[in-house]
């Protein structure tokens, strides 16, 4: 459906705001060179949700401006379907500016036009059609008042676009890139500038809606819990580049490197080396808390060869009392700090010299300074190759 | 896990006594609103006694005086005529000036950007001065080539459409400053919105940037029209000769046939600051529209400049003819007829004639080097008194919980309604009775009292910009520390202040430098300014000499300008 191949796009002049410091006259002397996305390679299935997501200045937003059409980078092509509409380096250059793409996006600040009702923002794309292909009146009305209904904004039609909430106006941006029934959907972190608990239920909203529509669409977020919660697939991007694409439980629970380990949840990572294959689907790691027995993942590990150990605090265990023999990898702690969360509590335990995040259900019992033992199951820990 | 603090200890010395009484707020405060109140107010009452009273009693009789003659409704209809021609043609120069610089990727947009306000330190009458030289029809290097044509001049400066071209050209660095903060800030995303939408350049232009800008416009153009209205030198210079009266002209005429009718004067003041507030008050009412017009903002992404694509060669090349004929034309005719022993239709043959006569005549002038210095030491006066005024007062409109801080609000922004022609009317009022124990009248003191008056409310807007921008939490938190107030105003409060406050000092610097429509009315021997120099020496027909004075004083202003922008860091032009 979307294709991305090997786009880049450079900076000049690094920061933002750039604009209004040029109009001021100022120097341009400092023409520092940023790479915004370095070498981007995407495909992006029919009907997905697919997201990007990255820390803010990991080339996200420019991935999916230069999809809008609203930014040009250097070289790459990106084909919708079967259409390419845009392609530098690749021998036959092509451009199509962001007016004949037909996309619909959904813009962070959702920029709905003050000057216009709620009807005339959503029916603003179908009236700019080219004249061949524009509805008539009736038409306009008819579908335009339809996807209204769908996002529940028929009864605010007649009303100025500003005298909507802010959730009013993210499903009023939503309606508006609907209207001409894109084949592809652009969402710039629509739902940060909402407070937490509207975030959630639009979100929840918002993915049904793609599921019903069956709308293929590219969503930007760096909120790595709406990631989780929305996604079909995700790429997680940093400096510019893609660390890993996967669904969301395979990023969650199989980091491919020590970026994606540590920008997803929360995780105890440890510098180790493997030591040897213990048995046909375990190996013997050997970390700065002790010796572990974890589940064998991938032939590149062999005996010697240094790995990443990334255990998620809510996948070890703690008992009381010294470590008995016959559970795996238990290994004698000290509870440091526990910080109450509500549906769970937070611990702080010393092993050796380290500190590991353990989180264990509201209901556990162990007070800061009791000698507890550490488990961690075999199969949770994730080897990354190093 | 506890630490033990040691409270400092609760003061008791007469030090920490005076301190908590601080008399200094009481004092700074009251005394700056008394200024600023006696400076707005005491000439407005000697005005209103002036058009109001005659022989000790009440009377509208200088209203019919002033209102009965012939060229009445002319003198509206030519007011309305200039005020309105002249916002269209600034507002469509700078909004077309301010896109191209603001949102698109146009070559060389900082140096358009400077280019486009540097004009805005030329006096008036200067810039009149120089389009006479250009199109007259008698000497304008313009109709030289027509001339050669037909035999008949093209261009006719002295004439309606002249007096809006030129005060339309002058009023570009001011609008393009207000459409520039317009376009910095709006939201890029909603013209982007427009484009991934579907729609053309066009459309988008049409149907989302133009009414977005409605009400920016709609202020800017009535900012030209109430200035327009209020400004004289272009009605007096290029309209009376054709008996075409304005207002401002009318009065000025009004006040040189002697004996003066100072009634009909007031009385066409009055009207003129009437039709100045009820412009005012419809500005208030579009900024209030605008207001409405906000919606959520998000964190903006980096605005896109907008792509000219094969545009680009023929946007440059119209901003360049623009260029060359609103500043490089008038320039190059000072400059021709600066070295001319008399001003003349252009030809080659001329050249024969240059020399740099008019040059040295200038420095044999002791009223050059003696205005010089007159203007400097005004200009630099008005912008550090409103400086100190206006800080105060920006303070006590935006921080203080005193009931009437509304008041000073609108007492300090009220000479905006103000021509300065009218300011100097009726500042001349008060001190040909002066209320206060030493002469003013006759001195360079009556200037300043006029000029900081007019200048008020410039230099409000950027004390009152520059305090908005301070997080009132810094100064809480200042208070919070122990700082008394005044404490708190000088060691935080004024340092975060100063980038915006300079900014407006320079502004004021630039207004009141090339002030003239108070200084005419004011002057006196000895203590004339650059502006009226140039203007008597228009009236004395010696423009070859008024054109040397014009390019030296250019070329100082550019160079002081240049100087000011490298030491502001561009702080203080383009905002």
């Amino acid at each position: 459906m979307l294709e991305l191949v090997d786009l880049r796009k450079t900076f000049v002049g690094s920061t933002p705001g750039l604009m209004g410091r040029r109009a001021r006259g100022q120097s341009t002397a400092d023409h520092a060179q940023t790479l915004a996305i370095d070498g981007v390679s995407l495909q992006v299935t029919e009907g997905e949700l697919f997201t990007l997501l990255g820390p803010s200045g990991c080339g996200k937003t420019t991935t999916l401006r230069s999809v809008a059409g609203l930014e040009t980078p250097d070289s790459g092509e990106i084909r919708v379907g079967d259409r390419v509409v845009f392609s530098r380096g690749k021998g036959h250059d092509r451009n199509v500016p962001a007016n004949r793409r037909r996309l619909g996006m959904v813009f962070q600040s959702y920029a709905i036009w003050p000057h216009m009702t709620v009807f005339e923002n959503a029916a603003f794309p179908l009236r700019v059609l080219p004249r061949g292909e524009r509805p008539s009146k009736a038409q306009v009305e008819e579908r335009v008042m339809r996807v209204l209904t769908t996002l529940e904004l028929d009864s605010m039609a007649g009303r100025p676009a500003t005298k909507l909430s802010g959730g009013q106006q993210q499903r009023l941006a939503l309606a508006r890139a609907l209207a001409v029934q894109p084949a592809l959907m652009l969402l710039d972190e629509p739902l940060s500038n909402l407070d937490a608990r509207l975030r959630e239920s639009l979100r929840l909203e918002l993915k049904r809606l793609q599921h019903e529509l069956g709308i293929t669409s590219i969503y930007v977020t760096h909120d790595q819990v709406e990631a989780l919660a929305i996604s079909s697939r995700i790429a997680v991007m940093s400096g510019g580049r893609i660390m890993q694409v996967g669904e969301p439980r395979d990023i969650y629970l199989a980091p491919a490197n020590r970026f994606v380990a540590e920008f997803i949840g929360k995780s105890n990572i440890f510098d180790a080396t493997v030591r040897r294959r213990a048995s046909e689907d375990t190996i013997e790691v050997e970390s700065p808390i002790g010796l572990l027995a974890v589940r064998w993942q991938s032939d590149d590990l062999t005996t010697g060869s240094p790995c990443l150990l990334a255990v998620r605090p809510e996948s070890i265990g703690l008992m009381g009392g010294p470590p008995d023999q016959g559970v795996p990898n238990g290994m004698p702690g000290r509870v440091v700090e526990r910080s109450f969360l509500g549906d769970a509590v937070d611990h702080i335990v010393a092993v050796g010299d380290r500190e590991l995040l353990v989180r264990l259900p509201a209901t556990s019992q162990f007070p800061a300074e009791s000698r507890v033992t550490v488990t961690i199951d075999p199969a949770s820990p994730t080897v990354i190759a190093r | 896990m506890t630490t033990e603090v040691t409270l400092p200890p609760v003061p008791t010395g007469w030090r920490q006594r005076l301190a908590a009484i601080n008399p200094w707020r009481g004092i700074i405060v009251g005394g700056t609103i008394i200024v600023i109140a006696y400076l707005v107010l005491v000439p407005l009452l000697y005005l209103g006694a002036a058009t109001f009273v005659d022989d000790g009693h009440l009377s509208l009789d200088s209203f019919r005086r002033a209102f009965s003659g012939p060229g009445t409704v002319g003198m509206f209809v030519n007011s309305l005529v200039f005020a309105v021609g002249t916002a269209i043609v600034s507002l469509t120069c700078a909004t077309v000036l301010a896109y191209i610089v603001v949102r698109t990727d146009a070559p060389y947009r900082s140096l358009l950007a400077a280019v486009a306000v540097l004009p805005v330190v030329v006096p008036n009458v200067l810039y009149i001065i120089s389009w006479i030289l250009l199109a007259s029809p008698r000497i304008g290097l313009l109709n030289a080539i027509p001339r050669a044509i037909t035999g008949d001049p093209l261009f006719d400066v002295f004439s309606m459409a002249g007096m809006i071209w030129v005060e339309g050209l002058h009023n570009v660095p001011l609008v393009f400053l207000l459409m520039a903060v317009a376009f910095r800030s709006m939201d890029a995303s909603l013209e982007e919105a427009a484009l991934v939408a579907g729609a053309s350049h066009r459309t988008m232009y049409l149907r989302v940037t133009l009414p977005l800008l409605r009400p920016a416009l709609a202020a800017a153009a009535l900012v030209v029209i109430v200035k327009t209205l209020g400004s004289f030198e272009a009605a007096a210079i290029l309209g009376s000769p054709d008996g075409l009266f304005v207002f401002v002209s009318r009065i000025f005429f009004v006040m040189r046939d002697f004996p003066y009718d100072t009634g009909a004067a007031g009385a066409l003041s009055v009207a003129l600051i009437v039709i100045a507030l009820a412009g005012t008050w419809l500005l208030g009412r579009v900024r209030g529209d605008g207001s409405s017009y906000q919606t959520v903002t998000g964190k903006a992404f980096r605005a896109q400049p907008i792509e000219l694509g094969r545009a680009r060669r023929w946007v440059l090349l119209g901003v360049a003819i623009y260029f060359v004929v609103t500043t490089g034309l008038p320039l190059f005719a000072l400059g021709f007829n600066s070295l001319l022993p008399f001003t003349r239709a252009f030809s080659l043959e001329a050249i024969e004639h240059f020399s740099l006569a008019n040059y040295a005549a200038l420095l044999d002038m002791s009223v050059v080097t003696r205005s010089l210095w007159n203007s400097l030491l005004l200009a630099v006066g008005t912008a550090t008194c409103i400086l100190v005024l206006t800080v105060v007062a920006a303070w006590v409109i935006l921080r203080s919980r005193y009931r009437w801080r509304g008041m000073v609000d609108h007492l300090a922004f009220l000479p905006i309604n103000f021509p300065g022609l009218v300011i100097g009317l009726a500042v001349s009022f008060v001190y040909l009775r002066n209320p206060l124990p030493f002469p003013i009248y006759g001195t360079l003191w009556i200037m300043l009292i006029a000029y900081v008056t007019n200048f008020l409310p410039y230099g409000m807007r950027y004390a009152v910009s520059a305090l908005e921008r301070i997080a009132s939490e810094l100064e809480e938190s200042a208070e919070v520390s122990g700082a008394s107030w005044w404490q708190m105003i000088r060691r935080v409060t004024f340092p975060l202040m100063v980038p915006g406050l300079i900014a407006g000092w320079i502004l004021v610097l630039i207004v009141a430098a090339r002030e003239l429509g108070a200084s005419i009315l004011l002057y006196s021997p000895g203590n004339e300014v650059l502006s009226v120099l140039i203007f008597q020496l228009y009236e004395e027909g010696q423009l070859v000499v008024a054109s040397a004075l014009g390019i030296v004083l250019t070329v100082l202003f550019a160079a002081i300008i240049a100087i000011a922008y490298k030491v502001g860091n561009g702080v203080g032009i383009t905002r």
